[in-house]
């Protein structure tokens, strides 16, 4: 089991990466900063970095205004 | 009497002895310096390639005397107006992925206070690549009025964002939700100062 945004639940499936995570969860938002564990992932590694079992997950939307 | 004579017991000490970088002098980079400021932060790193206009002083910390200034400049006066002693390092800079760290690292945190989404972006994850034990305290969806019950602080690790990450400028931008917000940065980062320092000490 996955745990996004100390919230929400995912089920937890073999070979398991960022972006398979974001699809499942429907992220939509075009700027986020993502984390696994409490360490960042780069956009470029989305597709790549797998995330273990039971792995922390917090997805940042960021918005524009400041 | 001193300045901070009422501030919270024990935190002034430690507040004396540190440094926090604030990236961006609009809504929430003036604000939250203020609020520093007025806590005893000894020391400030600001940036911003910007000149006060009238239409930042509906939410920014500026006033019509200001106007033409640079901001960095405007806010350093304010600040010492605040607290003679304060350490103002000024930065009348675009901030860069290449020049961010050069100009902002020699602190013990950073403010993130840009306004476009996608430099946030940049901001946060290079600051979380070069400095895995100080923070980052970014702010996203601080936009409209009202909602102040969905103003909230997200945060994984040294990576910590306040606002609802929902409302964006589209909705502008009005004075309490932007400095409220501003304040929940600048609140978070004494609190980190203070709990890890005196942490330190022991």
């Amino acid at each position: 089991m996955i745990i996004v945004n100390n919230r929400d639940k995912l089920e937890w499936k073999n070979g398991m990466t960022v972006r398979d995570v974001l699809s499942a969860m429907g992220h939509v938002y075009p700027l986020i900063t993502v984390t696994v564990n409490e360490e960042l992932v780069e956009e470029e590694d989305y597709d790549t970095r797998k995330v273990p079992d039971n792995s922390s997950i917090s997805v940042f939307h960021l918005a524009h205004g400041g | 009497m001193s300045l901070f004579e009422r501030n919270v017991p024990g935190i002034t000490e430690i507040l004396k002895n540190s440094a926090i970088s604030v990236a961006g002098l609009g809504g929430l980079g003036s604000n939250a310096a203020v609020s520093l400021a007025r806590s005893g932060i000894s020391k400030l790193i600001i940036a911003d390639f910007d000149h006060v206009e009238q239409s930042n002083l509906n939410r920014q910390y500026y006033f019509q005397s200001d106007i033409g200034k640079t901001k960095v400049d405007a806010l350093s006066d304010h600040l010492k107006n605040i607290n003679p002693d304060i350490i103002v390092e000024k930065h009348h800079v675009k901030l860069t992925k290449d020049n961010m760290i050069s100009i902002m690292g020699d602190s013990d945190l950073l403010i993130e206070a840009f306004d476009k989404a996608s430099e946030k972006k940049w901001l946060i994850e290079t600051w979380a690549v070069n400095f895995k034990d100080k923070p980052v305290i970014a702010a996203s969806g601080l936009s409209g009025m009202g909602k102040t019950e969905d103003l909230k602080v997200h945060r994984s690790g040294n990576i910590i964002v306040c606002g609802d990450e929902i409302t964006d400028i589209s909705e502008g931008l009005c004075a309490p939700r932007v400095s409220i917000v501003a304040n929940m940065q600048a609140n978070l980062a004494i609190e980190w100062l203070v709990k890890n320092k005196k942490r330190d000490k022991i």
